[in-house]
């Protein structure tokens, strides 16, 4: 394999950021970010990601875990094989003994290695950068939970009853973060998202990385906030500031 | 074998007529059982589908029968892997229309919406392994009542 030449990356990456400068009054090279119609399929005109501001994230708080778990239906009383699609993690300096608290979850890669290894492509990027299970196809086989860099994954062991009705769930499958695509098809934003916000905390930003104008992409820039594992280059749509 | 054609071309005209009669009650005799299939006394057991929702489905009801479970694997290809979220075949809007008035669900009995035919047929369902059975409000369902 050749090595990947970052330097015209950089220039195309510039040359998307050019593209979406209003050429006149009104008119961009690619439109804006907008709900869709329930017809309208998912478009690459638009990728979804998310920003995590580390700085404004509290130790004591779980509140996008809570949430996740009541808006996906997961179980509330955890086991040591309960699936887990968000997790705080703290961090703690040795030096120092500083310590950072964050979420991390599928951090839904431009190119994941969960869909490489997987053997039936049940596990699949969506057309706006949503990484995704198709559990018609999965058949359990856990390659993607060993080539996810984040444990992102869960492997569901017991059988489940009372699934939500938009977020279906059930054993042999394996599932994870799907950026709570049923309400952003509903031009809504994930539950974490609403539910940091609601705490006071504000520490995740969700929006569209290809609008440069986003209010995601500009605090990205102006925290300078890069993802876990930069040297993967795996191109992840959830970034980190502060760590 | 009597070869019906040799015969009735050496008949006479009085001959033929009465061929003609019995050809046209051994018609009438091989009707019969599939008509008494159809009837409550049968032999045969049929399911019993209790409809919770009458009126016009989102297809019609013969080709629901034969096609239903090729509409649900096209919408679920495509929403699942494109985002198109439309009513019109989902599953969630199936079980919402069909599910029981008294169980809430469209499984869980000899009556139940998808069950009965399911069990008669001896075909597995597999979708309620992750997909809830239950109606859920606010999802609205279409094609009731039209």
């Amino acid at each position: 394999m050749s090595e990947v030449n970052t330097g015209r990356r950089q220039v195309l990456a510039w040359g998307a950021a050019m593209a979406g400068v209003a050429l006149a009054p009104g008119v961009t090279l690619f439109e804006l970010a907008q709900a869709r119609s329930p017809e309208e399929a998912a478009s690459n005109k638009v990728r979804w990601g998310m920003l995590v501001d580390v700085n404004r994230c509290a130790s004591d708080c779980d509140a996008c875990v809570t949430a996740c778990d009541q808006e996906n239906g997961l179980p509330q009383t955890k086991t040591p094989t309960s699936a887990q699609w968000i997790r705080k993690v703290e961090l703690k300096d040795l030096r120092t003994g500083a310590t950072k608290s964050a979420p991390v979850m599928c951090q839904h890669c431009a190119e994941p290695p969960c869909v490489d290894v997987c053997p039936t492509g049940a596990s699949f990027k969506r057309a706006d950068g949503i990484v995704l299970v198709d559990r018609h196809t999965c058949i359990g086989c856990r390659y993607c939970m060993m080539a996810c860099p984040y444990q992102a994954r869960s492997f569901v062991h017991e059988p489940v009853t009372g699934q939500k009705p938009e977020v279906p769930r059930g054993k042999g499958c394996v599932e994870s973060c799907t950026l709570c695509v049923h309400r952003i098809d509903r031009g809504g934003t994930p539950a974490c998202v609403e539910a940091c916000a609601a705490s006071g905390h504000k520490a995740i930003v969700f929006g569209n990385l290809n609008d440069p104008n986003s209010e995601l992409s500009q605090r990205i820039a102006e925290l300078r906030a890069a993802p876990l594992r930069p040297d993967l280059r795996l191109n992840q749509g959830v970034r980190y500031a502060g760590i | 074998m009597i070869n019906r054609q040799a015969l009735a071309g050496r008949a006479t005209p009085s001959v033929r007529a009465w061929w003609r009669t019995v050809v046209a009650f051994a018609c009438a005799l091989s009707v019969l059982p599939a008509m008494a299939a159809d009837a409550p006394a049968s032999r045969v057991p049929a399911p019993t589908v209790a409809i919770a929702a009458p009126g016009k489905c989102v297809e019609d009801t013969p080709f629901m029968l034969r096609n239903h479970m090729e509409l649900l694997k096209h919408h679920r290809d495509k929403t699942v892997r494109d985002g198109i979220r439309t009513t019109q075949h989902s599953l969630a809007n199936c079980v919402n229309c069909h599910a029981s008035k008294v169980t809430g669900r469209v499984t869980g009995g000899k009556d139940a919406f998808c069950e009965s035919c399911h069990k008669f047929s001896a075909v597995k369902l597999d979708c309620w392994d992750c997909h809830t059975d239950r109606a859920q409000a606010g999802l609205a369902a279409a094609g009731a009542g039209k």
